[in-house]
């Protein structure tokens, strides 16, 4: 995967550089506005990584720029201001995803790989499969070897987001934002539990657990084990 | 300059303009009254004189030329007399007590205003009249009064003007320093306060003098608005006191980690923990920071920005439903009652946040006393509609919070001692009742025999009755 980071502060874009690398990613670097503008408006990446507030441009008029352009590359607006209106803000002028400083790593991680896939996206797609787990999104109906699993609407929608990322880390703040729509934190971790509570109605009584967590990162339902 | 000063001052200026307007008024009144009085003075002195030469003529109509001199010269003789000439056709003179007239007067007719010297009166002392001339029968009779009286009268109003003039502008001036000077004087020291003020003595208020004047009410506001910035600004440093205390103590911790894993063990995996651990601690640091920043915010007013309208009995099934895996696993029963629509206009995600920290208190503080009793106690999520307010409440059976510390514990940091042990910032309650205020409501938090009933009590949306 190829990434434009578009941010000032050196020392931030060098550690990311670096992190994106060791896992395999490819990461440019731009440090200010109009040189990060001109990158991604030739530039063929996969996803962009942009501060909202930088010099010579802000990041949220280089979005404007783009999508003006039909330039359509999604991008991940990381700001230091992490209030519920400024991400309404961010998202609302055309940010894919939006995340506040100072994150962990595998956060920004997972969300850009989320942001990369969704161009090729299975979203389109009526019926999600992993292994022999599958899930209906017309019908709402998930069965798992043939037996039909009986879901609540909440685990349902649960299951079709991990099911969408299947594969990919999903951490928990990702999921409090895309099944719950809430932006704030809560103080105990309220996730895990309806994580075990899929995981007891999805993987009981079968050899191959599919739900697996990622430890210090969040979760993903893939087949077998890595 | 002091001088500069003064005159710069309103006080001043103003009296300078009511100088002026009161000049320009005296002055259009004593110019009035003199020249009414001229011409008064005038009428008095023509219709003396037409009266005269009525009388005159009719001597004359009577007894000729004879009797009109004769007549002249009895008026001539008495004291104040008038002013008379009788002359030949040619201009001798024949009778009278007018001595020398301007060059040419006797050849006009009519009025006329002219010098003239009596016999009595020393050579060379021209005086000046108002005179009559008239044709009798080839004669002529001129009959004047002089002008004295009145040139005297007019002079003396335009001397009286000019020492009024003289007298209104010292007066004015005088009073204008002596006012401006005392007002100055007020100001000055008020402005002398505000600068020790200003200079960070924030006990210094201005002074009243006890006039109760509008200099006295302006110092009484200041000195009210004073009071309420010294009661703001102990609030504001009893916080700032409370963060840094507050956030001291974790990074001290994070801190004396860091340096027990160096001087300690040095196995990789030793290592690998003390960072793990360090990481999770900044985690926490940073949740705290947010939460201060969002207690801020709701408070500042900001997020009033992202007002919209939303059912608060939904955002209590949400929430529950967020919840209710969390509770069961404690062991608690978590109930809702939110049946009835509760039409809120507000932050539906800071409300949400404020719901969700009441029913994370509750779980936290009741859980252990329901692993103790060993039967599931109950949390209830309400959401109520009555009457103006609409009500989120949260009703648990924990161990409640004693009534002398319900105020306490929605300030900062504040943190009971029996919950010292849970994790926890010490912030939620009070990011719930920053929102309730941002939203115009409040947080009340009472007994529920046993356990804690928090309400979060908000004013409804739209007209009561509808929804």
């Amino acid at each position: 995967m190829r990434l434009l980071i578009i941010e000032d502060d050196r020392d931030a874009t060098e550690y990311l550089v670096k992190a994106f690398r060791e896992v395999g990613h490819v990461a440019d670097q731009a440090a200010d506005g109009e040189e990060g503008q001109a990158l991604a408006l030739d530039g063929q990446y996969d996803v962009l990584i942009v501060d909202r507030m930088l010099p010579k441009r802000d990041g949220l008029s280089i979005i404007a720029t783009l999508r003006a352009n039909s330039v359509e590359t999604p991008v991940l607006i990381l700001s230091a201001l992490g209030q519920v209106d400024d991400r309404v803000k961010g998202l609302r002028s055309g940010g894919d995803d939006y995340l506040s400083k100072p994150y962990a790593f595998s956060e920004l991680l997972a969300r850009v790989e989320a942001l990369a896939r969704r161009r090729g996206s299975r979203g389109e797609e009526t019926v999600y499969r992993v292994a022999d787990l599958e899930l209906n999104r017309l019908s709402h109906e998930v069965s798992r070897a043939g037996q039909e699993l009986q879901l609540q609407p909440r685990e349902f929608r649960l299951l079709e987001y991990l099911m969408r990322h299947a594969g990919q880390v999903v951490t928990r703040t990702m999921l409090l934002e895309n099944v719950w729509d809430y932006h704030f934190d809560p103080q105990t971790n309220v996730i895990d539990v309806h994580i075990s509570r899929l995981r007891s109605k999805i993987d009981k009584g079968f050899t191959q657990p599919l739900l697996h967590t990622v430890r210090g990162a969040g979760y993903m339902i893939r087949e077998g084990a890595r | 300059m002091a001088l500069g000063k003064l005159l710069r001052t309103t006080a001043f200026r103003l009296t300078l303009v009511y100088l002026a307007l009161f000049v320009l008024f005296a002055a259009s009144l004593l110019a009035y009254l003199a020249l009414n009085t001229r011409r008064l003075i005038t009428e008095q002195i023509t219709t003396t004189i037409q009266g005269e030469i009525r009388g005159l003529t009719e001597q004359y109509d009577q007894g000729g030329l004879r009797r009109l001199v004769t007549s002249v010269e009895l008026r001539s003789r008495r004291p104040g007399s008038s002013l008379y000439l009788v002359t030949t056709p040619s201009g001798e003179g024949l009778a009278g007590n007018v001595a020398a007239l301007q060059p040419g007067a006797l050849s006009h007719s009519g009025w006329l205003e002219t010098s003239y010297r009596r016999f009595d009166s020393p050579e060379g002392v021209d005086r000046s009249a108002l005179v009559e001339i008239v044709q009798l029968g080839g004669f002529r009779l001129l009959v004047g009064r002089d002008l004295e009286e009145r040139e005297r009268l007019y002079g003396i109003i335009t001397n009286a003007g000019r020492w009024s003039f003289a007298l209104v502008v010292v007066l004015g001036v005088a009073g204008g320093f002596f006012v401006s000077r005392r007002v100055l004087s007020r100001i000055d020291a008020m402005t002398g306060t505000a600068q020790t003020i200003m200079a960070g003595d924030l006990s210094g208020r201005l002074p009243v003098a006890g006039t109760g004047d509008e200099l006295d009410r302006l110092a009484d506001n200041v000195n009210a608005m004073l009071d309420r910035i010294v009661a703001l600004m102990r609030g504001l440093s009893e916080v700032s006191d409370n963060i840094a205390h507050d956030l001291k103590t974790p990074l001290t911790r994070l801190r004396n980690r860091c340096e027990e894993a160096l001087r300690g063990s040095s196995s990789d995996m030793d290592y690998r923990a003390a960072l793990e651990s360090t990481i999770e601690e900044s985690d926490e640091l940073i949740r705290t920071f947010d939460a201060l920043l969002m207690i801020a915010r709701a408070e500042s007013g900001h997020a009033r920005d992202n007002m919209t309208e939303f059912d608060a009995a939904q955002i209590v099934r949400d929430v529950s439903e967020l919840y209710e895996p969390l509770a069961e696993e404690k062991g608690l029963a978590l109930k809702v009652d939110a049946s009835m629509a509760a039409p809120l206009r507000g932050n539906r995600e800071l409300v949400s946040q404020a719901l969700a920290n009441l029913v994370d208190n509750a779980i936290k503080y009741a859980a252990p006393d329901a692993k103790l009793n060993g039967h599931p106690a109950e949390i209830l999520v309400k959401a109520g509609n009555a009457g103006e307010r609409i009500t989120l409440t949260v009703e648990d059976r924990g161990p409640g919070i004693p009534e002398a510390d319900r105020g306490r514990v929605v300030e900062r940091f504040v943190r009971l001692e029996k919950s010292r042990s849970e994790p926890g910032s010490g912030l939620g309650l009070s990011l719930v009742s920053a929102v309730a205020r941002l939203h115009g409501g409040e947080l009340k938090l009472e007994d529920n025999h046993p356990g804690l009933r928090s309400v979060i009590a908000l004013p409804r949306a739209g007209p009561v009755g509808s929804g």
